[in-house]
């Protein structure tokens, strides 16, 4: 009888410690930080259709998603959400391609996936009118506010120049896979937005970047955590008058996307489909120098489609 | 008898009012449709009237309706749609409930200070001012305490209960990032709401009989009402009981009268009468002269210096604090009116500071003012662009506005009203500063009046251009530059059309195929 019930106890507490390690979010404490994929490219360029069309190619080109994503894991999608502004303006990711990566995301077994921005204008209206919030709970997403310093936890940028302290979200820290979907856009300060400026919008205090060399803060925070993909919505492109825009009249129809697990390549890709060089955005420039990827095109394997 | 189901209804409509009036006002997350906000507060005596100065139509006649209801029945607005009145209902429910004050007695009319109440809040008219009438006015009071006091508490609590819920991941409440408190501008309310709290624990509607300048005024209107509650002196035994539940402190029980103009209407005697003697009765049947009182100019001139003293807190700056570069101070020369708001004479003449607008105001620029529009506009909101800027979207303010001081604007004409001009003052800028890039005022401005240039080495810097600003003030509220700002919106005195944003069309654009 005693050892029987020892036993007993013995695998239900075991079972119950296990438990909760799998309900609590015990699983950074093992995780590291390595998102060394086996992919077959360094780089996914597709041209010529939808954004959601553009989007199920390229990464069944890279092996679905589930190369990224374990069944089961969290993840959280940081689209550009910061404007009151209508998709056809194009100051927001493309809504279309923000809920076709939800959806991939849950093909791929994840267990919940998260969106929000730091957005510039009110939050409720920019989730709502850049058509995202609802694309987003239509594939089984979940929208998580972004608008109360609360949800913005202490961080050290170990690697960086200028910025060095931060305050980062807290679903940035807590979830297992991060992926990061800018729209490419003209910017008044930074020349370019793509993926190393969208990451602005995940940390509370923009001011102090711009108040202290934005384009090297822009570069040190890139050194702070490496997103497992970044999507660049190059469907509509704000062509002037970025990021904010005026109206329709600035944006033009590009039609592409570019995936790469690395977002200095995939910002320098980006800045040549506007004609520009990767030596006038700054700073991509600055964050090849901190080794956080690499604007030589040349060496990386792409892959490009054409619809 | 039938009379006394009257204080049933009596009771619904007010418990009605109170409740929809403190939910408009404690609505921070904009849930309530605006067609309902203007029904519910369609019938708010002063703000109806100021209305109608403004807009003269069907929609602002709010106040007839009182008028003709305060005819025939006497002051049932005090007690049915009067939310202060019903607040005041609540705290001396308590006060009886908990023994502080358990039976009320006739008290004479203090008709010096009632008088002298009304006269004074229409005298600040004179100077062009609503000053003194919104102090006094029920219903901004009673909009001051719930959106100045109530909202932040309210926003305390759904921020703990959001950040439980969060947890298992529901995100129907959010937390609020509530930037508005500010100490000087939620004392006068919290003075009033300590005032109130005063009169009504222990004197019950002394305030609406004294102080409140509708309840005088619809006080000497009743004095024509056409049914109002009176003692039959047959069958009355004078065993006191109405009086001891008179709030108003209005039934003379040795006379067997009831001063019309105090009375609020709220039924209580009807309800308690034994012989059924109270009720109400046509009016002309005999007449019982007023009575005058002692004075208590004490508590009026006490209250007169409060005022002034308030006036020597000091002013509130634009520098935004901070160590840097950016050591020009910003002079503003006028303060920014809402969207609508014609101009600041339009708006201090008719605003009177019931604060639903910073209620309503979703990027919360709009705050309380204390003296940037100068004593006489002290509690009147303004843009204040340390807290946020206006959303170009938007068009809040004046949907809500229940006086006409916002008139509602289309957004069409919203985007194109002036509130006032772009002023740049590079030697603070950080470009110049510290030459680095930064363009966070341009980015932000949604006409483009901020745009960035060429500068030194691949810099650019900001070039304004006054004419397409509208003086949302986003420049202003995310420029980083420290201790004071590079760039500043100064209010227009009235407001202007701005020029429509214009721009050359661009050029034909030709990506080359996969140019990496």
């Amino acid at each position: 009888m005693k050892r029987r019930d020892f036993l007993r106890k013995a695998v239900s507490l075991g079972a119950l410690s296990g438990a909760a390690m799998t309900l609590g979010n015990y699983r950074g404490l093992f995780a590291h930080e390595t998102n060394n994929y086996a992919l077959p490219y360094d780089m996914v360029a597709i041209k010529g259709g939808e954004p959601d069309v553009m989007f199920d190619k390229a990464i069944a080109s890279l092996g679905g998603m589930k190369q990224f994503i374990k069944p089961n894991q969290t993840v959280v999608l940081k689209p550009n959400i910061g404007w009151d502004t209508p998709p056809e303006r194009a100051a927001n990711t493309n809504p279309v391609l923000v809920g076709r990566i939800v959806e991939h995301c849950k093909m791929a077994g994840a267990k919940a996936v998260y969106v929000f921005d730091n957005t510039c204008n009110e939050w409720t209206r920019c989730y709502k009118n850049s058509g995202i919030e609802d694309a987003v709970k239509k594939a089984g997403g979940i929208m998580v506010p972004g608008n109360s310093e609360s949800y913005y936890h202490p961080v050290t940028i170990r690697n960086g120049k200028i910025l060095k302290n931060a305050k980062v979200h807290e679903k940035i820290l807590e979830s297992d896979v991060f992926i990061n979907i800018p729209i490419l856009k003209t910017h008044d300060g930074a020349k370019l937005t793509i993926s190393m400026k969208n990451l602005m919008g995940v940390v509370w205090d923009r001011s102090y970047w711009h108040a202290n060399d934005l384009q090297q803060c822009i570069a040190d925070f890139a050194t702070f955590k490496k997103p497992a993909l970044n999507i660049v919505d190059a469907y509509r492109v704000m062509k002037r008058n970025g990021p904010r825009g005026v109206s329709v009249a600035d944006v033009i129809s590009l039609k592409y996307q570019i995936i790469s697990t690395d977002m200095v390549a995939a910002d320098a890709a980006a800045t040549k489909l506007l004609s520009l060089q990767p030596v006038q955005v700054k700073h991509i420039g600055l964050a090849e120098a901190l080794g956080v990827g690499t604007a030589n095109l040349d060496k990386l394997n792409i892959h490009r489609i054409s619809l | 008898m039938k009379q006394k189901h009257l204080k049933a209804i009596r009771l619904f409509l007010s418990i009605f009012f109170l409740v929809a009036l403190a939910a408009i006002f404690l609505d921070f997350r904009e849930s309530i449709p605006v067609s309902w906000v203007h029904q519910i507060h369609g019938l708010q005596f002063i703000p109806s009237v100021i209305n109608f100065t403004v807009i003269a139509s069907v929609s602002a006649a709010g106040f007839l309706i009182v008028l003709v209801l305060t005819l025939l029945f006497g002051r049932v607005y005090c007690s049915m749609l009067c939310p202060l009145g019903a607040l005041q209902d609540v705290f001396t429910f308590f006060s009886r409930k908990f023994s502080i004050k358990k039976r009320f007695k006739y008290s004479l009319p203090r008709n010096f200070l009632r008088y002298g109440f009304l006269v004074l809040s229409l005298a600040s008219l004179l100077f062009g001012s609503l000053f003194t009438l919104y102090l006094l006015d029920p219903y901004s009071n009673f909009g001051r305490i719930l959106s100045d006091l109530g909202r932040p508490v309210v926003i305390s609590l759904n921020n703990l209960l959001a950040g439980q819920f969060e947890k298992m991941n529901w995100f129907f409440l959010y937390k609020f990032d509530y930037k508005g408190f500010e100490w000087k501008e939620a004392l006068f309310p919290l003075v009033m709401l300590a005032v109130l709290l005063w009169l009504s624990l222990l004197h019950g509607r002394l305030f609406c009989n004294t102080v409140c300048p509708a309840g005088t005024f619809l006080g000497l209107v009743s004095r024509g009402s056409l049914f109002r509650i009176k003692m039959d002196k047959v069958s009355c035994t004078q065993c006191g009981k109405c009086s001891a539940v008179c709030k108003s402190s209005c039934i003379d029980i040795k006379k067997m009268d009831i001063d019309v103009s105090r009375c609020v209407d709220c039924y209580n005697c009807l309800k308690v009468c034994p012989s059924v003697s109270v009720g109400y009765k046509n009016a002309f049947a005999n007449k019982v002269a007023g009575k005058t009182e002692s004075s208590k100019r004490e508590f009026l001139s006490k209250s007169v210096i409060f005022i002034l003293a308030l006036a020597g807190i000091s002013r509130k700056t634009t520098a935004q604090g901070g160590i840097g570069d950016a050591l020009i101070p910003v002079q503003k020369k006028h303060p920014v009116s809402p969207p609508g708001s014609v101009s600041l004479a339009h708006f201090n003449i008719h605003c009177t500071a019931c604060h639903l607008c910073v209620t309503a105001c979703p990027s919360q620029v709009l705050q309380p003012s204390f003296l940037e529009y100068g004593f006489t506009g002290m509690l009147q909101p303004h843009l204040d662009f340390s807290v946020g800027f206006c959303e170009y979207e938007c068009t809040k303010c004046g949907e809500v506005c229940p006086t006409g001081a916002i008139l509602p604007l289309t957004l069409e004409d919203k985007k194109l009203t002036q509130m006032g001009k772009v002023n740049f003052i590079i030697r603070n800028c950080v470009v110049y500063t510290d030459e680095t890039s930064c363009g966070s005022c341009a980015e932000h401005c949604p006409t483009q009046a901020v745009r960035m240039v060429p500068y030194k080495e691949g810099l650019t810097i900001p070039e304004t251009h006054p004419s397409t600003c509208i003086g949302c003030g986003a420049c202003e509220h995310v420029c980083p530059a420290k201790p004071n700002k590079a760039i500043y919106v100064d209010g227009n005195p009235v407001h202007k059309v701005a020029r429509e944003p214009e721009f050359e069309k661009m050029e034909e654009f030709k990506s080359e195929e996969f140019p990496f």
